[in-house]
């Protein structure tokens, strides 16, 4: 981090800022999704930028950048994902908004096939400088089809990488890190994090991809948190901390490539570690920390790993069913108890 | 449209070497017992060779799993081509993505690609790139008649026509997708008649002839330069093998309709016409396809010649930036 001046900014304002200052930074930027302006093709009416996005991350960009570049789509997800890829191999940044990662479904072949791929299978011949903005998480009553994390699908898919910001610092500086990235990066936006605030520097600045970062020293037990997960983990490290029990809290930050070592040397001081994913537990990013650990530092292991995460079910509607669903505080306190064998 | 001598000549140079090059890829495949799929597009010759003929190498084009002749009509080069289809490190694709994957951005050629109606957005995303730029760039979207009814292909011609995009959607009608008749998968007798849907022009093409292709084509793609937006083209062609090495087309289709096809063959009907009209004569055909055959004799000899990919070449390309750990923490198992 280079800048000194810092304010308070909400995880939403820091997405925004990041592409201001990079697409004013870099004319070859184009940004295209659904309703990320608003709308669209009325300014001789008199409405510009009616919505901004769904959740006003892309708000005030086409006025300062104009419609070539923030592009209104129709809900055509695989073409315009398409094309946005299509654009980049063809050397123009392109970020694209996929409105849910739920609605993936409808062009995931793009993701899988083209952008993942493209690179590796014509060797090495083009060049994906290509962000995908997509938004996750359960919380605000949006029920199945617009709350899932599925952060798995991206880091299962050699090509992809995959970054999950916990605050509105890692939101600025792992978005500008994608928005300079040659490669494909999916950046995972939580639903419920975009009203939290917390310091961030004004000048630009990356966070690189793929390094975690430690948010609480301790040394009797690793949590790792993914995403708004982190801070459900230093929530559950302060009620531990009355219990006697000092954890260490490591925010992920990505999860494609994962920061194995970051916690593997985290794991050798506290000998006990628990991973807190709201993704679906099965052949999750939570899964695989749990085997990799296992197999690089069981001899530095002192207890079972184990693993806090939503049930394998899709997200229910109702709030009380909902508020089931989603790991929280008390969970996470409840199994470090366990592998305490407490 | 006027054509010159020497486009005349380019034109039937492409057409022959597309067809040598994938008979003879064909064959040392099969020599060598190579694993590898190839699909064959012989008998469609005219179709990227009539487009191609009106582009540069700063024009792009999206390809499909049958794109030989669309790399070849675009200028890539078909030592690399061989060699990547012989399986070898000095393919356009260092080996890694064989006959279905061929690019090189080098000439435009944004790749061939394996799943149908997937690569239709990408050229419409290089034609986003060329207006963004400024340039007269044009972008080629190559597809089948089995991708017509593929949801993104119907996408993109809306978002290309909305935006004006400087795009060509190329259906090359084969008549068949793997064994099904375009008769029963599409209920119109014109796939043209599609760009209606998305207010373009689509115009049906004889894809059988060269001239009429190279016509249709060179007017979608001045629309397209001035900035007109996209044309639909319905190529009507045929496939004369099977879709591919392990399909026997007879089992779908009858020796008459293959006849039939085959009596309007590309490659004769432009040598009857140019020999007609007196602008080529038989010494220059004759000299051509012998050039093409030598052509392919020294690709094959450089593939050959070529190293198999270092191993090492199996974890490499996998991103521009690889992250340490990235590939498997046993990746150090498998060099």
């Amino acid at each position: 981090m280079t800048s000194k001046t810092t304010r308070m900014l909400s995880y939403r304002d820091a997405i925004n800022e990041a592409l201001q200052q990079e697409m004013e930074r870099n004319p070859d930027i184009i940004l295209m999704g659904e309703d990320i302006a608003g709308a669209a093709g009325r300014a001789d009416q008199g409405f510009v930028d009616a919505w901004g996005g769904p959740f006003r991350t892309t708000q005030g960009l086409i006025q300062k950048f104009g419609e070539d570049r923030v592009r209104d789509t129709p809900i055509s997800e695989a073409a315009f994902i398409g094309t946005a890829i299509g654009a980049a191999a063809a050397g123009v940044r392109t970020v694209a908004e996929l409105m849910y990662f739920d609605f993936v479904g409808v062009c995931f072949d793009q993701l899988l096939n083209n952008a993942a791929k493209m690179h590796y299978m014509y060797g090495g011949n083009v060049t994906l400088p290509f962000t995908l903005l997509t938004r996750v998480g359960a919380g605000v009553g949006s029920a199945a089809q617009h709350s899932e994390i599925l952060y798995a699908l991206i880091a299962h898919i050699p090509g992809l990488k995959g970054v999950v910001p916990s605050d509105a610092y890692t939101a600025k500086g792992l978005l500008t890190a994608a928005l300079r990235s040659d490669d494909p990066v999916i950046f995972f936006e939580h639903k419920l994090l975009y009203h939290e605030s917390c310091e961030v520097p004004e000048e630009s600045y990356e966070i690189p991809i793929g390094d975690a970062r430690t948010v609480r020293e301790g040394t009797d037990i690793t949590l790792v948190g993914i995403s708004k997960m982190t801070s459900v983990c230093l929530e559950a490290a302060e009620l531990l901390s009355a219990e006697g029990v000092n954890a260490e809290v490591i925010d992920l930050l990505s999860v494609f490539p994962i920061d194995y070592d970051h916690i593997i040397t985290s794991v050798q001081k506290t000998h006990r570690l628990v991973i807190v994913d709201e993704d679906t537990p099965t052949c999750s990013v939570a899964t695989d920390i749990a085997a990799t650990v296992g197999e690089e530092a069981f001899d530095s292991l002192d207890a079972p790993i184990m693993r806090v995460q939503s049930p394998h079910t899709p997200v229910p509607y109702a709030r009380g069913l909902e508020l089931a669903y989603i790991p929280d505080a008390q969970r996470v306190v409840k199994t470090v108890r366990e592998v305490f064998g407490n | 449209m006027e054509i010159t001598k020497e486009e005349l000549l380019k034109m039937f140079e492409t057409m022959v070497t597309i067809r040598q090059f994938e008979l003879r890829a064909f064959a040392e495949v099969g020599q060598r017992s190579l694993r590898g799929a190839i699909h064959l597009s012989v008998g469609q010759e005219a179709v990227p060779t009539g487009i191609c003929a009106h582009l540069t190498d700063d024009d792009y084009l999206a390809s499909t799993h049958r794109g030989h002749g669309h790399c070849i009509a675009k200028g890539v080069d078909v030592q690399g081509m061989m060699a990547e289809i012989l399986q070898k490190a000095t393919g356009t694709n260092k080996g890694k993505g064989g006959s279905m994957h061929i690019a090189d951005m080098s000439k435009g050629m944004l790749g061939a690609n394996g799943v149908v109606g997937s690569s239709v957005p990408l050229a419409v995303g290089a034609a986003l790139a060329a207006k963004h730029r400024g340039t007269d760039q044009v972008a080629i979207a190559f597809f089948g008649d089995g991708a017509v009814n593929q949801g993104v292909v119907h996408e993109s011609m809306n978002l290309a026509a909305i935006w004006k995009l400087p795009v060509i959607f190329a259906c090359e009608n084969n008549q068949y997708a793997e064994s099904t008749p375009v008769e029963y998968a599409t209920p119109i007798a014109d796939i043209a008649d599609r760009a209606k849907g998305y207010n373009m022009p689509g115009v049906v093409v004889d894809g059988m002839d060269a001239f009429a292709v190279y016509d249709a084509a060179g007017a979608a793609i001045g629309r397209a330069r001035a900035g007109l937006g996209p044309t639909l083209l319905e190529c009507k062609t045929y496939r004369y093998y099977g879709h591919a090495a392990f399909d026997n087309p007879k089992s779908y289709r009858s020796t008459e309709e293959e006849d039939e096809w085959k009596a309007r063959d590309a490659i004769m009907k432009f040598k009857e016409r140019v020999i007609e009209e007196g602008t080529l004569n038989q010494a220059e055909l004759d000299e051509t396809e012998a050039a093409v055959t030598e052509m392919m004799d020294d690709a094959v000899r450089f593939a050959d010649e070529s190293p198999d990919p270092d191993l090492s070449e199996l974890l490499t390309d996998v991103y521009f930036d690889p992250p340490k750990g990235s590939l498997g923490r046993s990746a150090h198992l498998f060099t």
